[in-house]
């Protein structure tokens, strides 16, 4: 039976793995290559590796660290964060990346998702989107340039929309970063997700609010979601994978032990 | 002669099938070069992508003859296994030919699609690539075509239906999932590969 993934996520920012809370105030957390290796050989199902200055300055950033991951790494890892053509995402994948997710490019170009499903087909494109919850509107709204606070934006895109729209265009997966929740460990947002996944063909991964080990019982019996996503709580060792993984299991979930 | 060429098929995935091998002690070489790959001990054909692509790719290369003509232990990857059947649905286009059987969209029967995570396999035959192989093991697959089991299937693995996630014929041999991104399970796979002695 296909098992529900267990993710952990590093933040990188010149080879460094860091965190910051709601997108802010970024502390260093480690090394990225021994980051990543723990965490594989601590049952990680999946690793996500978001460079979080790439899509907001423009600049140039030096991905050879996904090189050095690739060589060390024997689970699956997606690399995130200033993928802007076909040509960038081809680098990231000859390096040895399993996948590249878009976030903000996909936003300004559309196009872009279905130019690298017909290129690296459908299996290596995920797309990222960051929603928050407006509360004024009552409504879930997909924001961009998310790495960068003062660029940080509301577009004119609904979260259930673009979840159409990219799947449409040929999105293999979907992460959704539950941005009210993220970095706060209140748990994630079950309701939004639950909403999401009833639209959602392709896998769907949870981001955002992981706390406690219940939290994760919570999304994958409540929400129905592929993978759930989660930072702070692995880098600060407030929950270990194993401890997770025996949880989740004797909860009733599939898992790779 | 090298120990172990990878064929340059120009996907995407080459990289890390080259570090899962380097891991096991073993210094493979990536060639497009037909007489090189001739030469090798042990044969692997990786592939992401799609295989209207990919074939394309192998024609252009000149390799298609030349990979059907090997007698050394020959194991196709994922897109690379498939690529090993006669014939894929997916762009209608003709494949090697080194093992029976056809590739079909897979029948998730409703569920999601890509099948994109680890899944454990069944129906697992004494196969020296199968050697420590249970049905406790979980695999990493990405994909949504899939080969159609027949009596080539030497694994199964099940996701609305059953699907080959191993197959062999004589010297030749293909694994639906990813051994390079299957932690240690994978790499039992690999390493049974470069054991295997026909």
């Amino acid at each position: 039976m296909l098992a529900k993934r267990l993710i952990p996520c590093l933040d990188v920012r010149d080879g460094k793995v860091v965190k910051g809370v709601q997108f802010r105030n970024h502390e260093i957390i480690g090394d990225i290559v021994p980051l990543a290796q723990r965490y594989a050989e601590a049952g990680a199902d999946e690793l996500v590796f978001y460079d979080i200055t790439a899509s907001s300055d423009g600049r140039v950033v030096d991905k050879s660290w996904v090189r050095r991951i690739a060589e060390v790494i024997d689970i699956p890892f997606c690399v995130a964060g200033g993928i802007k053509s076909v040509a960038d995402a081809g680098k990231i994948l000859e390096m040895g990346a399993d996948k590249v997710s878009i976030n903000s490019p996909a936003l300004a170009n559309p196009q872009l998702i279905a130019e690298l499903n017909a290129t690296f087909g459908q299996q290596c494109v995920v797309v990222g989107i960051d929603s928050f919850f407006d509360v004024a509107s009552g409504q879930y709204q997909v924001y961009q340039f998310t790495g960068d606070e003062s660029r940080t934006q509301k577009t004119q895109w609904l979260t259930r929309d673009w979840v159409a729209e990219v799947q449409r265009l040929g999105a293999g997966e979907i992460v959704l970063n539950c941005m009210n929740q993220d970095g706060v460990r209140q748990g994630y947002d079950l309701a939004q997700l639950k909403s999401i996944r009833d639209i959602c063909r392709v896998p769907l991964i949870a981001s955002g609010g992981a706390g406690t080990m219940q939290h994760f019982t919570e999304v994958f019996s409540t929400a129905d979601v592929d993978g759930a996503l989660a930072a702070s709580v692995f880098h600060k060792g407030i929950i270990q994978i194993s401890e997770l993984k025996a949880k989740l299991i004797a909860d009733g979930i599939s898992i790779r032990p | 002669m090298a120990k172990l060429v990878i064929v340059d098929t120009g996907c995407a995935n080459i990289s890390s099938v080259y570090f899962a091998v380097k891991r096991l002690g073993v210094e493979p070489v990536i060639s497009a070069d037909a007489a090189i790959i001739k030469q090798a001990k042990r044969v692997i054909l990786p592939g992401v992508g799609t295989a209207k692509a990919a074939m394309h790719n192998l024609a252009e290369r000149d390799l298609i003859s030349t990979l059907q003509g090997l007698q050394q232990p020959v194991l196709g990857i994922c897109l690379g296994m498939q690529m090993l059947t006669a014939h894929s649905m997916e762009g209608d286009v003709a494949c090697l030919g080194l093992i029976p059987g056809e590739v079909a969209p897979l029948n998730a029967a409703g569920l999601r699609l890509p099948h994109m995570g680890w899944n454990t396999l069944h129906s697992i035959s004494q196969h020296p690539l199968l050697k420590g192989f249970t049905a406790q093991d979980y695999l990493y697959f990405v994909h949504s075509f899939a080969v159609v089991p027949s009596q080539y299937s030497l694994a199964q693995c099940h996701y609305g239906s059953d699907f080959a996630a191993v197959i062999g014929k004589d010297n030749v041999a293909g694994a639906q999932f990813h051994p390079e991104r299957s932690g240690k399970v994978g790499a039992r796979l690999l390493q049974n590969f470069l054991e295997w002695q026909l």
